[in-house]
């Protein structure tokens, strides 16, 4: 796409296609699926953050009436450690299964040990205390600081860290070390005028969504075993179940139900195949749902992360040099995000010498998983929390320090390439204009302080495996299956992009997600791709249905496709006047061929980045430290908005997020690594009633790779809240922020600390 | 010929910034390097994803290299 183009569809704001069903409560979720003769599956859960396994006796609840099944890690096929390219990423198969049921070691509270499935759900959970496990209890490594230390407990004796020239001699908890530079970072610091430097702390905090992890499964030694789940990548529950259970893909079929919020938590498996195994040893159907309790000490937060940051610059605001040494805490098995906090700390400046080094570090706390832009919120909290500190200390408005070294297309990411064409300028020049940051920030009552700070954020986005077929019914409708769940609104934007392309009422177009027999593989929705590499694949398809729809009217006509054209949902002859709509091509395809479909099987390349700009007014209570949100604006680069509605809701939902994770939101443990606030009482995550409107700017800089110009839109806007929210906060009480959340006791305590 | 432009971490293993490599698929510079560099892990390098004149691909192992490109290896990200 190069240039600008009148849309017909693309931009409009269409009701979604599932709408309806989620407002009446008709749509069917993770646990809504029950299955004749179907029993309940639960999990016995490690009450030790740190504890070696002596012996796990299963005797009595095995005894037990209704107990059908019981399983323990024994239970699995023999697995060997294997990272599995499956989706996004990759993993290590040998941590996964020993996450989904510890064997010799718990490694945090709430770690799986075994599981049952009983006649009911009430039985299953009385039976739980029938298993007798018996464990040496080991001490508890609670944080960075400490599992960094030399004198650690080790969680696993077999690592050592990766990225060091030399293999160390001994076991660690940092699983690996990574270093990238660009530059030359010591004549950048020496060629600055003022040089800034701070240390930061992020907690652990848990994407969130309503939605607990929930299946219902069917083993079938006949090779047609099912799982209903919620999920974000149903071709991936089925690859890491299979490989984990040691059955061929073909003999599993994944279902996706619709999602109440994954946000990345829901890339990877935590009951599949548990419930899996348990079907397979009760011969019954078996559901498990999760308490919210198991969501919070049992799935994937985010890391925690400890993060230095260092910036100098010239007295003109140049910035010469920027660096920065993170470390993440993975949770009880390798693999932070700490490579994307890496690679995206500084990304949107245009510094010639940057450094960046990371530690990816085990401690006893739940294994990671992903949560929108994984690493990069972290990471870029420390670096925009800097550079506004740098701005203050130049006395320059910081949106002026931003344009002055904003990344921009040529500039030289830490990461490898030059940027192609994208959106940084244009989203700080959007707040520039806006209202919002033209407006002065308004006087406070007595009691209360307030502050202003906007920041950056950058994030890569992805393409990827996307399969797509559109099936013509006879009447001239047309039913678009795709494999990608769809987790924000993204089935009315498929059916948008196939109306554009088709040139066809959106009313026509009925989009669906298949599951993972009938329709080819789809990598899982995550990484802001699907409205991008999935939509770039409707698109292909329905091309292939408008070139059939041309040579099925031409062969009527005893004409070449090149002698027709196709226009607003009719086949014209190019010369006389006949003319044959969509519909009667569609009911006369029996008699020229067949089935008219399209099918697009893609792996989508050029992926635009994603800028975004925030700003925030808070007013802070002085008395009790407790801080408001006033205003808030997003700017947000989309590439195009093919729905600008939903682009404005992932701009408002990743903000609302991030503001949580500023404000609030914050794993808190005992000294014993027992998660104290596992409920949404107590973490507190933001309430519509706590924030105003997030006033919404979309830019549109489009990404040349795709037929309409879209970037991913679904993570980036989680990035700047952080920096935004703590700076302001930092600015209201003339006291420094340096770790988050900015809670009431936090805020209160630096208020009297200053006073 | 393609200029192949390493990660500090990978420079490590090449004791270089930079190199030529003659190949019209991305297949061929694998293997060039791994053949010039005996501390590159060929498993290791077709995990990586790449960026070829700065369009991002995670999997590139048949994609089509210019005379004149700029290819960088890139860790494989993940997202949520």
């Amino acid at each position: 796409m190069s240039e600008a183009r009148e849309f017909k569809h693309i931009g409009q704001r269409t009701i979604r296609p599932d709408g309806y069903d989620k407002v009446t409560g008709r749509a069917n979720f993770g646990a809504d699926l029950s299955l004749p003769g179907m029993i309940w599956g639960k999990i016995h859960r490690s009450p030790h953050a740190h504890a070696k396994i002596l012996s796990i006796d299963t005797s009595k609840a095995e005894a037990h009436p209704d107990v059908l099944a019981v399983v323990t890690a024994s239970d699995f096929p023999a697995i060997q450690s294997e990272t599995i390219a499956v989706g996004e990423g990759s993993e290590d198969l040998f941590d996964l299964t020993r996450n989904l049921l510890a064997a010799d070691k718990v490694l945090y509270h709430g770690h799986a040990v075994a599981a049952l499935a009983a006649r009911s759900e009430r039985a299953a959970a009385e039976a739980l205390s029938l298993i007798e496990v018996q464990y040496e209890v080991l001490p508890p490594v609670l944080d960075l600081r400490a599992a960094m230390a030399d004198d650690a407990p080790v969680l696993h004796q077999d690592m050592f860290t990766e990225g060091y020239d030399k293999k160390p001699e001994k076991p660690s908890n940092v699983a690996t070390r990574l270093e990238a530079k660009i530059g030359d970072i010591e004549a950048g610091f020496a060629a600055a005028d003022v040089i800034v430097e701070r240390e930061f702390y992020t907690p652990t905090a848990h994407q969130g969504y309503i939605e607990p992890h929930a299946c219902t499964v069917r083993y079938d030694e006949n090779g047609q075993s099912m799982i209903w789940c919620s999920t974000q990548g149903h071709f991936d529950v089925r690859a890491r179940t299979a490989k984990i259970l040691d059955m061929d893909q073909t003999s599993l079929k994944v279902i996706a139900s619709e999602i109440g919020g994954g946000f990345g938590g829901k890339t990877t498996v935590y009951l599949e195949p548990v419930a899996l195994l348990l079907s397979k040893k009760s011969g019954c159907p078996v559901k498990m749902v999760m308490q919210r309790t198991e969501v919070f000490i049992a799935t994937g937060p985010t890391s925690a992360a400890k993060l230095w940051v260092k910036v100098g610059a010239k007295k003109d605001g140049k910035i010469t040099a920027m660096q920065g040494r993170l470390a993440y805490e993975a949770g009880a098995f390798k693999g932070s995000p700490m490579m994307p906090g890496v690679m995206t700390m500084f990304a949107p400046y245009d510094v010639a010498n940057v450094c960046v080094e990371g530690f990816d570090v085990v401690v006893n706390k739940p294994k990671v998983a992903a949560y929108r832009a994984p690493g990069a919120p972290q990471a870029e909290f420390a670096a925009e929390m800097l550079v506004s500190e740098l701005a203050d200390q130049l006395a320059m408005d910081p949106l002026e320090l931003r344009l002055k070294n904003a990344a921009r297309e040529g500039t030289q990411t830490l990461y490898g390439p030059k940027l192609k064409s994208v959106g940084l300028v244009a989203c700080l020049e959007a707040v520039k204009n806006s209202p919002h940051y033209q407006a002065p920030l308004g006087t406070p009552q007595s009691g209360k302080v307030r502050g202003r700070a906007l920041a950056s954020g950058f994030w890569f986005n992805m393409g990827g495996q996307s399969s797509v077929v559109i099936n013509m019914n006879p009447d001239g409708t047309g039913t678009i299956v795709e494999g990608s769940p769809d987790i924000g609104g993204s089935r009315a934007s498929m059916q948008m992009m196939a109306a554009e392309a088709m040139e066809l009422p959106i009313s026509r177009l009925k989009p669906i997600i298949a599951d993972t027999d009938n329709v080819p593989f789809s990598a899982t929705t995550g990484g802001s791709r699907t409205t991008y590499a999935t939509g770039m694949a409707v698109v292909e398809a329905a091309q292939k249905v408008v070139q059939q729809l041309k040579e099925r009217a031409a062969a009527l006509w005893n004409l070449t496709p090149e002698q027709v054209e196709y226009a607003d949902g009719v086949v014209h002859a190019k010369q006389g006047d006949d003319q044959l709509s969509v519909r009667e091509i569609c009911q006369a395809a029996e008699k020229t061929g067949g089935q008219i479909s399209g099918q697009a099987n893609i792996n989508a390349r050029g992926a635009g980045p994603g800028f975004a700009v925030h700003v925030c007014d808070l007013e802070v209570d002085t008395d009790t430290g407790k801080v408001d949100v006033i205003r808030y604006t997003a700017s947000q680069d989309a590439g195009k908005a093919i729905h600008p509605g939903y682009v404005e809701g992932q701009l408002q939902g990743g903000a609302v997020q991030g503001i949580g994770w500023a404000l609030n939101e914050e794993y808190i443990f005992d000294d014993q690594g027992v998660m104290e606030n596992s409920g949404f009482l107590d973490y507190r995550i933001p309430l519509a009633s706590d924030l105003p409107m997030i006033d919404t700017l979309v830019v549109e800089v489009p990404n040349t790779f795709h037929p309409y110009g879209v970037r991913g839109v679904g993570e980036t806007s989680i990035i700047p809240p952080l920096a935004a929210v703590g700076y302001a906060v930092s600015k209201a009480i003339g006291a420094p922020i340096t770790t988050l959340p900015c809670s009431p006791p936090r805020v209160l305590k630096l208020i009297q600390d200053k006073a | 010929m393609a200029k192949v432009i390493f990660s500090s971490e990978l420079q490590k293993l090449t004791g270089e910034k930079h190199t030529n490599v003659t190949a019209t698929v991305y297949r061929d510079i694998i293997e060039q390097l791994v053949e010039r560099y005996e501390l590159l892990d060929r498993d290791k390098l077709l995990q990586m994803a790449v960026a070829i004149d700065g369009v991002i691909i995670h999997a590139p192992l048949l994609e089509v290299v210019q005379d004149a490109s700029e290819v960088h290896l890139l860790f494989r990200i993940s997202g949520g």
